[in-house]
């Protein structure tokens, strides 16, 4: 009797034909229900022996409907997935990758290495005054460095003595920081730079940044551990060498070029080794006149300031080789030289990318 | 500022290479640019005999000769010139040579059938002069097989240094040989000036006005010289310098500049009128110069006038009319000193950049002028023969003051140490010193070269136990100060021992550093950028015209390089602008930029982030069909991303339609927390000014402006304690129809102001729009129970209470 019963559950199709033999064998008038019903009407000795086989029969018809089920299902199923086939190798909806510029970047990193050392990032007007431009900084009215070539003038304003120039460099911020902030000082000023000339290598905007430690006790000594110790950070190379050169700038005394030593890799100049030198910082010990000019007693706060561009650092680490393409917004350019926005330069993940 | 190794060799007795004299000038601040020796190009060409000389089996005109050009063997050469001849000495050029006057490199050739192995050279072809009658003719003890530029003294490498301004006393070949003998090269060699005996009184006389620029003038008047070219060496050496040579009198002047740092001038006696006066011009003066231009004077110049007015700029440029040339026979020679400030306010003013001017801006020395005078008289004596005056001086340098003839500095050694961290013994400083002529007094010696008066007030205001008192040659007008001597000792030693001294290290871990608006841009930029947008950096000025389409520029540049960089900008979007139409036209599809920098208004620079959005927002896609552009939309949901980057309070910002004439009236909007703090405009840009700006058209913009955004109130960093709410949300929708002039913005306000404690959240989820009729809005409202599940009667009553609010605003509930 079981073998039939599990050979007609076996040999259902589909998920209703099994139910039908489900309802038809343990339905309310199904044929083992019947078997259970009439245990009842049974004498004991009768009902001792029918009722355990009649159990476990309907146990057996249980089991095998749910295996039955499970296998249609499962058949069900794949005859489902069989149909539902995509291409995956079509494309997917595009994410947006954008870019941060170089320049940022670059002044990011700075601001890095600098905090590592202890330095701040301090900012001032780009729209200045010929005091803080120049006069504050040791260049008197008939100084050179203010002929019209080099300098943006700005036209005057009604009430003003004389007119306001583009910061030519971003030594006004060292006044600016040492007038409102009482020493000890340490701090970069990055930003932008404004100068009356354009060719190849120069465009009448690009970005500089300062670097001042004002303090008791600082000597020329301290600028090269400085420059050798940010250079060796920045470039991410431990063969930085640097070579100071006695030079003149109005608001240092005494005054220092610094070279750095390069190599030549692949017909390129790279940052590091000795094969020959370029020229990337200019510095000094800040002038006596310029630290009484910011209300500070020359014989008793000294200190180093020098200066250098940020474009040319980001193009002598990441090798851009034309200055202008930094301005022209071209997004081809940016999407070579540019970061992405995780590229964030810190200590522990190091400063280049 | 250029000069020539045998140059710089009448100054200093040294062997040193020329590499080494270079390397020693850039270590003690006279950068070397460059050593170029012009007769390297000739190294090849050889002293040479003729041995034999026959005539050109095939040629009339043509000879071949043999040459022994010291290598023993007997070279065949067809050589044209007529003056070959067996016996002679002159310059052969070997196969491989290249011959710089006819631009051809040697090769062994057959002339007319007669094989040739190189070349004897006329002077024009070796660039050596306009001789080309016939080749070199050399003395008959030249040797044989030398190298023709070392036997001629062509080998004469030229050095370019860049002189700083500080130091006028090195745009002298004198001061440049001073410099390296203090450092180690060689030994200098002054030269001692011969006074020449002169055998009248100079005529004309001059007057030196007082405020007039020129302080001092001393002439000197030789009659009866001969003007022609000037000899060979002189014309030699002024042209290794680059000068041209001009005439033996102006070559003269020419070489005091370079070999002194003396600018000289000379006048035609003949063609002066009256006497000579240095004086201001007077307004409206005109006088053709020497360089062929005609400059109109002001009163702010120094003009050198005779009694037809100016006839030349003081220490500039002097004057056509009273120059001289080969028929000038009386000559007036000028060594003046002139103010350094107005010299150079007149060059500038004027545009005139020569040797002069820039010897005398940066200070010539001002004792420098009774033996140039004699100098230069005797040198014109013995080129172009004559008889020199008297020398005569007009005018008077200030007894005192400036120029410091008496530049006294204090010093204290021990500064050397504590500012340029070299520690080097006094006797060291005191030599080095010595060697540049500065002179160094420790009053504790007791020996004295200043008068006593002042000594005895410096050591009264200077301890003598620790300064010493240095007093500065005349021609180092630089040196004003301690700091001054410590560069001159400091460069003379050299940098290259410069300890590096580590700079003192807080305790622990550094500090954080940035400040709240740089961390804040920090966030700004990598949020853009990660949200797909690209960084661009655009100038800073803009044209008129675009300035004027955002507003107007404040700031104007007065000599601004270009009519487009003209004004500060006081927007980011022209240059915005600008970047995405190259883009476009460079064939880029879809353009997302943004700039971080500043507006430049009247009363301020504005830090601001501006951007733009333009071309296809998606590009035709096999999911999402037809390229989509960008809307209003786009820019909000940017500015919105961005100043929740920011850190603003993004759920208080309320929507103010239309931003400005910039921007598209009716899809364009402001952010402002209030009414008046406006944190972003956004929008369409105005078609008007698309169309003007040919800016691409579909063009979404927005500027954030970063300085209006309020700083966050600081908590700590312990956020407040997690408190989920324990009953779950329930949501409602309503539908309104809604009058056209209110927005979606404020019908969403006042759903949610209908009961500040329930409400978390109301959204529009649904807007419709049919034909002619009514808008609706539908809104998704999330109520939050407290601590009992809401009734529904409660429910009711909210629901009430946010039907009624969206009726104040003339909404009513769909029915």
């Amino acid at each position: 009797m079981s073998d039939a019963l599990l050979d007609r559950i076996a040999a259902t199709q589909n998920l209703q034909d099994l139910e039908s033999v489900r309802v038809s064998l343990l339905g309310k008038s199904g044929e083992i229900t019947a078997k259970l019903k009439s245990l009842g009407s049974m004498d004991p000795d009768t009902r001792a022996s029918e009722a355990p086989k009649i159990h476990a029969l309907r146990e057996q018809v249980t089991d095998a409907l749910t295996t039955r089920k499970a296998a249609l299902e499962n058949a069900e199923l794949e005859r489902r997935l069989a149909g539902e086939r995509v291409d995956l190798s079509l494309p997917a909806p595009q994410a947006l990758q954008g870019t941060v510029h170089p320049v940022s970047q670059v002044m990011d990193e700075l601001a890095e290495v600098f905090a590592d050392l202890g330095f701040s990032v301090a900012e001032g007007p780009e729209i200045e005054t010929q005091w803080y431009n120049f006069t504050a900084l040791n260049m008197p009215e008939d100084h050179p460095a203010r002929a019209m070539q080099d300098t943006f003038y700005l036209e005057p304003r009604d009430g003003e003595a004389e007119p306001r120039v583009l910061r030519t460099h971003t030594s006004p911020v060292q006044i600016r920081t040492m007038e409102k902030t009482p020493p000890p000082l340490r701090l970069i000023a990055p930003g932008r730079v404004y100068r009356s000339d354009s060719d190849a290598t120069h465009t009448p905007m690009f970005h500089q940044i300062e670097g001042l430690v004002i303090d008791k006790n600082i000597t020329l000594g301290h600028l090269k551990w400085t420059l050798e110790t940010f250079l060796r950070a920045f470039f991410e190379r431990d063969d930085i060498a640097i070579r100071m050169r006695p030079s003149y700038f109005p608001f240092t005394e005494p005054s220092a070029e610094v070279d750095v030593g390069y190599s030549v890799d692949k017909g390129r100049r790279v940052v590091g080794g000795q094969e020959g030198w370029m020229e990337v910082l200019g510095s000094g010990m800040v002038h006596p006149r310029v630290i009484a000019n910011c209300g500070l007693d020359p014989d008793e706060w000294q200190g180093f300031a020098f200066g250098t561009g940020v474009d040319r650092l980001a193009m002598l680490k990441y090798g851009m080789d034309d200055l202008r393409a930094f301005f022209d917004g071209d997004i081809r350019w940016l999407k070579h030289y540019g970061f992405r926005a995780l590229d964030v330069p810190t200590l522990s993940g190091g400063v280049g990318a | 500022m250029k000069f020539t190794l045998s140059w710089l060799r009448d100054w200093l007795d040294t062997d040193a290479d020329p590499q080494s004299i270079a390397d020693k000038l850039t270590a003690i601040g006279l950068e070397v640019e460059g050593i170029h020796n012009p007769a390297e190009a000739l190294a090849a060409f050889r002293v040479a005999k003729v041995l034999t000389a026959e005539k050109h089996p095939q040629a009339d005109k043509l000879q071949v000769l043999t040459v022994d050009d010291g290598s023993g063997e007997a070279i065949q050469v067809v050589c044209g010139a007529p003056n070959a001849r067996a016996g002679m000495l002159g310059v052969f050029g070997p196969p491989g040579a290249y011959i710089p006057g006819s631009d051809l490199t040697l090769k062994v050739a057959a002339i007319r059938g007669v094989e040739s192995r190189g070349m004897m050279c006329s002077a024009r072809e070796l660039e050596l002069g306009e001789d080309h009658d016939g080749i070199i003719e050399l003395p008959d003890d030249a040797p044989v097989g030398t190298a023709y530029i070392d036997y001629a003294g062509l080998n004469d490498p030229v050095f370019d240094v860049n002189v700083t301004p500080n130091r006028p006393d090195c745009l002298g070949i004198d001061g440049i040989a001073r410099d390296l003998a203090a450092a180690g090269i060689g030994r200098f060699r002054p030269r001692a000036s011969a006074a020449l005996p002169g055998g009248f009184e100079p005529d004309p006389k001059v007057i030196v006005e007082s405020g007039s620029g020129c302080y001092v003038f001393w002439r000197r008047v030789i009659r009866d010289v001969r003007n022609g070219p000037s000899p060979d060496w002189l014309q030699q050496r002024l042209k290794a310098v680059g000068l041209r040579p001009i005439s033996a009198l102006v070559d003269i002047t020419n070489f005091f500049s370079i070999d002194q740092a003396r600018p000289l001038h000379v006048y035609d006696v003949k063609k002066l009128k009256g006497h000579i006066t240095a004086r201001r011009a007077r307004a409206g003066e005109r006088f053709m110069a020497l360089n062929d231009k005609e400059y109109e004077a002001t009163p702010d110049d120094c003009v050198i006038a005779d009694e037809s007015g100016a006839i030349g700029f003081g220490g500039v440029i002097g004057g056509e009319s009273t120059g001289v040339d080969e028929n000038t026979t009386d000559v007036l020679l000028e060594c003046a000193w002139f103010d350094p400030a107005a010299i150079a306010a007149t060059g500038r003013r004027h545009g005139i950049v020569t040797d002069a001017r820039a010897r005398f801006e940066r200070g010539i020395d001002p004792m420098k002028l009774s033996s140039a005078i004699e100098d230069a008289a005797q040198m014109i004596v013995e080129l172009c023969g004559g008889e020199a005056s008297e020398p005569r001086i007009s005018g008077e340098f200030p007894a005192e003051g400036y120029p410091n003839r008496d530049n006294v500095v204090p010093y204290r050694p021990a500064r050397l140490a504590a500012l340029a961290g070299i520690d080097l013994p006094v006797d060291e400083q005191r030599a080095i010193l010595g060697r540049l002529e500065f002179l160094a007094l420790d009053p504790k010696d007791g020996e004295s070269w200043l008068n006593k008066g002042q000594q005895q007030e410096l050591v009264e205001k200077y301890d003598p136990a620790s300064y010493w008192f240095v007093r500065a040659p005349t021609w180092r007008p630089d040196v004003d100060g301690e700091a001054d001597i410590v560069e001159e000792i400091a460069r003379i030693h050299g940098f290259e021992d410069l300890p590096s001294t580590p700079l003192e290290r807080g305790d622990g871990v550094a500090r954080p550093t940035a400040t709240r608006t740089q961390l804040m841009e920090r966030r700004l930029r990598r949020t853009a950028a990660a949200r797909g947008l690209d960084e661009a950096v655009t100038w800073s000025f803009v044209s008129e015209k675009e300035a004027a389409a955002f507003g107007g520029g404040d700031w104007r540049i007065a000599n601004p390089i270009s009519e487009d960089m003209k004004v500060m900008r006081p927007s980011l979007l022209p240059g915005l602008i600008s970047a995405a139409q190259r883009n476009l036209n460079r064939g880029a599809s879809s353009v997302r930029l943004f700039e971080i920098g500043r507006r430049y208004l009247g009363d301020s620079e504005h830090a601001t982030l501006g951007l733009l959005l333009t071309g296809d927002r998606t590009s035709r896609d096999w999911q999402t069909g037809k390229a989509q552009d960008f809307d209003a939309y786009d820019a909000k949901a940017e500015v919105l991303a961005l100043l929740d980057a920011a850190g603003a309070p993004t759920a208080n910002l309320q929507v103010f339609p239309d931003a400005g004439p910039t921007w598209h009236p009716g899809r364009s909007a402001t952010l402002r927390l209030g009414p008046k703090t406006i944190v972003a405009s956004f929008g369409e840009l105005h078609p008007r000014l698309v169309a003007e700006h040919d800016a691409p058209g579909g063009t979404v913009a927005a500027e954030i402006y970063t300085d209006a955004i309020p700083a966050q109130r600081s908590a700590g960093r312990a956020r407040q304690a997690y408190s989920p709410p324990a009953l779950q949300s329930v949501v409602r929708d309503f539908a309104f129809v809604v009058p056209s002039d209110v927005s979606a913005d404020a019908l969403v306000r006042a759903v949610r102001g209908a009961d500040k404690a329930s409400i978390t959240s109301a959204r529009v989820f649904d807007r419709y729009l049919p034909k002619d009729g009514d808008l609706s809005l539908a809104i998704e409202v999330t109520l939050q129970p407290g601590d009992k599940s809401f009734t529904e009667a409660e429910i009711a009553d909210i629901s009430r209470r946010i039907v009624a609010a969206a009726e104040k605003l003339g909404a009513q509930l769909r029915s």
